[in-house]
């Protein structure tokens, strides 16, 4: 996790990130409580009731989206587990399988999603650092790019109905191991069709992220909800950097007929 | 925020009224009361499946039900129960009224989301029932494959993506629980003051959150191969249905101890409140529930000792189960001997202390029965495993839920309860579960498989003595609907500290305001600090 100390003073008496600085400030905010109602000398519009500071608050919801990612892992988990246990019964439909794939395609999605991890870290700095137009320019960079790996997405996958390699009663039963060949397509379009949906719900994200950039709504006293976001786009990008070189190039190199 | 002066005195009940304030309160111990309601709803649901179950089964012939109506009933009993009630039963109720009282918050990290989890609980209870009112569902609530995937015609998919949404509501209630105690705890509550409870859930959370994403996606895949044609367990297709088997039961025996877990966490309050003593061994306490929520995920091979595992594979699982047994073991000693020697006085609580300790040794030990791989063999998929979990979970989890429920209801309502008639519950609740049960080991040792509605007629004794049980289960389990209603409209006023038990949720007044604390708490002692009290008494 990054530590911008000094783009983050917030309050009187600065930002520690760990638990013992958070409770020295909990109790000093206790101790004064008389200070004001709500036990806050220094209220920012920001900072729920339930916080006592704005620190205590970011935290709270990094952990929670670290703690969230781990759900995830386990959820693709679930996927890769099957992937390892069909590759290790079916090594030779794996790699019939993974020549249908075009990894030219595959290879520029990876780039143009790297590049969108990028912007999206530029626009939380720009976040932290109370620049208005850097946010929405890079928050807009990051969506044209996730939205560039999307219809590389949908032109890969008009390309397999064409090919009939989607399972199902259309699957191409004339290739060799047709079987698991359909299961390894199976599994393609269940991790990268997941993979995508998470995409979707990124750019949803952005675009909830844009608007209230737009409104001047972060700053380096608060910027919270680009912080987590751009950690949920980082996740979803790596999950590609898993997916890319599993599904795509790890028997390619035998090449009988790409595409 | 001029108003809370103001609204400081009111109760979280009071303030403000209205329908709208409830479906759209951000406040945890509201939605500890949403969760409540749609909790017993589902609970009364699932018992009514359980007692069409028990009905067939007075008699030797299947003559109430066709054979498929009855594995609808089956299955459903067991997804209602299991995914509706007793998964989100205590963490959702108890957990989230108690857990941000209990270390000095004012309300969970995410109280949006908190409100999210019932909200997604709702929905997906509703996609379940659409499924029980189209078709239903027969294939046993742990839709194993190829049968799920190919072969049956109830409604598997949108069963199961009912229990695919709700898995979210558990997902997000773990990590809102983990972020509390990481980031919210008052001044002075350290680690090792955390009452023993929030370890426990503590603990729950990790095995919700690890665990809950491997069923989702499980329960997805078992989707797609039936709605998009994708193969994944589909054997025609060179599918291995016993992978399912082993992603199912990741997930599935690590559930069993987001159902005890907390239960032990209630214990743990329960046996130090009506003891008046401090916990035996509080380190070993916290530390055991880590323990089980570490062991728990690695266990799951003891559901598959018959279906083609490795011998090796299986060993390896055997012997971890039984590791199970010593932090459960650390428990159960340890309440024991904080019992030894303390001020126990009979109050309804008390009951459901001593009958969860007495019906979980039961289900722990016969747990170490079915674990020994040679035993499993004669009793997998017999009714001796039915009364097992049986004991794990009605008379551990249930027993502890319903405990923690009497010890805390004056505190989430403000009302005190009828004390003869909870004692009358947990008594009858106690003999009603042993005559239901306990006859179950003996028919599954005898061999008799579980998920049939007919059997051999030398088996009709037991059978109708488990099922007398039941009928008497029932009315110990209707008599608190009745009592706490009851206590709702004229029961007394309950003080801040009816038990006079230790912990910040008791120097709170009955029912909390809706912040929880007037002033933010400070904590300058560790958990269950009984001894001054005693002190005093001596003096």
């Amino acid at each position: 996790m990054p530590n911008f100390t000094n783009s983050r003073a917030s309050t009187s008496l600065g930002a520690g990130g760990d638990l013992e600085s958070q409770k020295t400030m909990a109790a000093s905010h206790a101790s004064s409580a008389g200070l004001s109602a709500h036990g806050h000398a220094d209220h920012n519009p920001n900072l729920q009731h339930h916080f006592y500071s704005m620190d205590q608050q970011l935290e709270a919801s990094t952990l929670g989206m670290w703690v969230f990612l781990v759900t995830e892992i386990m959820f693709f988990g679930g996927m890769f587990m099957v992937y390892i246990l069909y590759r290790h019964l079916y090594p030779e439909a794996w790699v019939l399988g993974s020549n249908h794939l075009n990894v030219s395609l595959g290879a520029l999605n990876t780039g143009v999603l790297i590049c969108s991890s990028l912007t999206m870290v530029l626009a939380v700095r720009a976040a932290q650092t109370s620049s208005r137009s850097g946010q929405i320019l890079h928050l807009i960079l990051t969506m044209a790019l996730g939205s560039v790996f999307l219809v590389v997405k949908y032109f890969e996958y008009a390309q397999k109905f064409e090919h009939h390699l989607v399972p199902g009663p259309h699957f191409d039963m004339s290739l060799p191991q047709a079987n698991q060949q359909q299961l390894f397509f199976s599994i393609y379009f269940m991790m990268t069709g997941i993979h995508a949906l998470h995409m979707i719900v990124g750019l949803g994200l952005m675009m909830t992220i844009l608007v209230m950039a737009w409104r001047g709504k972060f700053s380096a006293t608060y910027y919270t909800p680009v912080e987590v976001s751009g950690l949920y786009w980082h996740f979803v990008d790596i999950v590609w950097i898993f997916l890319f070189p599993l599904l795509y190039l790890l028997g390619a190199h035998l090449g009988a007929h790409g595409g | 925020m001029s108003t809370v002066a103001t609204q400081e005195r009111q109760s979280y009940l009071d303030a403000p009224y209205g329908l709208a304030s409830w479906l759209l309160t951000k406040d945890h111990k509201r939605i500890a009361m949403l969760y409540l309601i749609s909790i017993t709803l589902f609970f009364a649901v699932g018992g009514m499946f359980a007692a069409g179950i028990r009905m067939e089964l007075l008699t030797p012939q299947g003559d109430l039900w066709t054979s498929d109506m009855y594995n609808k009933l089956f299955t459903l009993h067991g997804v209602v129960m299991i995914f509706f009630f007793l998964i989100p039963s205590i963490p959702a109720t108890l957990g989230n009224f108690l857990l941000p009282i209990m270390i000095g918050a004012k309300d969970l990290a995410f109280p949006r989301i908190n409100l999210l989890s019932w909200y997604i609980y709702v929905l997906g209870a509703t996609i379940t029932l659409a499924a029980v009112f189209n078709g239903g569902l027969d294939t046993g609530w742990t839709f194993y494959t190829p049968y799920s995937s190919v072969a049956s015609n109830t409604s598997v998919s949108t069963a199961a993506i009912g229990v695919f949404v709700t898995g979210f509501s558990s997902i997000l209630t773990g990590l809102n629980f983990i972020v509390t105690v990481h980031r919210m705890r008052a001044p002075g509550m350290t680690w090792f003051r955390m009452p023993l409870f929030v370890w426990a859930q503590y603990a729950t959370s990790l095995v919700m959150i690890l665990g809950t994403p491997v069923v989702a996606i499980t329960v997805l895949l078992v989707f797609a191969e039936r709605a998009l044609h994708l193969g994944f367990f589909d054997p025609t297709r060179g599918g291995d249905p016993v992978l399912f088997q082993h992603l199912f039961w990741f997930y599935s025996h690590p559930a069993v101890y987001i159902m005890i877990l907390p239960g032990m966490g209630v214990m743990s309050e329960l046996v130090a409140a009506v003891s008046r003593k401090q916990v035996f061994g509080y380190g070993f306490v916290a530390f055991s529930s880590l323990a089980i929520a570490i062991l728990g995920f690695l266990v799951w091979g003891h559901h598959l000792f018959v279906s083609s595992q490795s011998i090796y594979a299986g060993l390896v699982f055997s012997i971890i189960t039984m590791l199970v047994a010593v932090p459960s073991a650390v428990k159960t000693f340890n309440w024991t001997a904080t019992m030894f020697k303390g001020s126990v006085t009979w109050e309804s609580p008390t009951f459901w202390v001593i009958g969860f300790m007495g019906l979980f040794t039961i289900g722990g030990l016969t747990g170490l029965f079915l674990a020994t791989m040679g035993l499993d063999i004669h009793l997998t998929d017999s009714y001796f495993v039915v009364a097992h979990f049986h004991y794990i979970m009605v008379g551990g989890a249930i027993m502890a839920y319903m405990g923690g429920l009497h010890f805390w209801w004056p505190k989430m309502t403000g009302k005190m309860y009828s004390e003869s008639g909870a004692k009358a519950s947990a008594i009858l609740v106690f003999l009603g579960f042993n005559l239901t049960f306990f006859p179950q080991f003996i028919l599954g040792y005898m061999g008799m498989p579980r998920r049939y509605h007919a059997y051999p007629p030398e088996w009709q004794v037991l059978n109708v003595a488990s099922t007398l049980g039941a009928s008497v289960l029932a009315v110990g389990y209707l008599l608190p609907a009745f009592y706490f209603t009851w206590s709702l409209v004229k029961g007394a006023a309950a003080p801040a500290n009816p038990w006079g038990a230790k912990g910040l949720e008791w120097t709170v007044p009955s029912p909390p305001p809706t912040f929880n604390f007037d002033e933010d708490p400070i904590v300058n002692e560790p958990a269950y600090n009984y001894k001054p009290a005693r002190e005093v008494h001596v003096a």
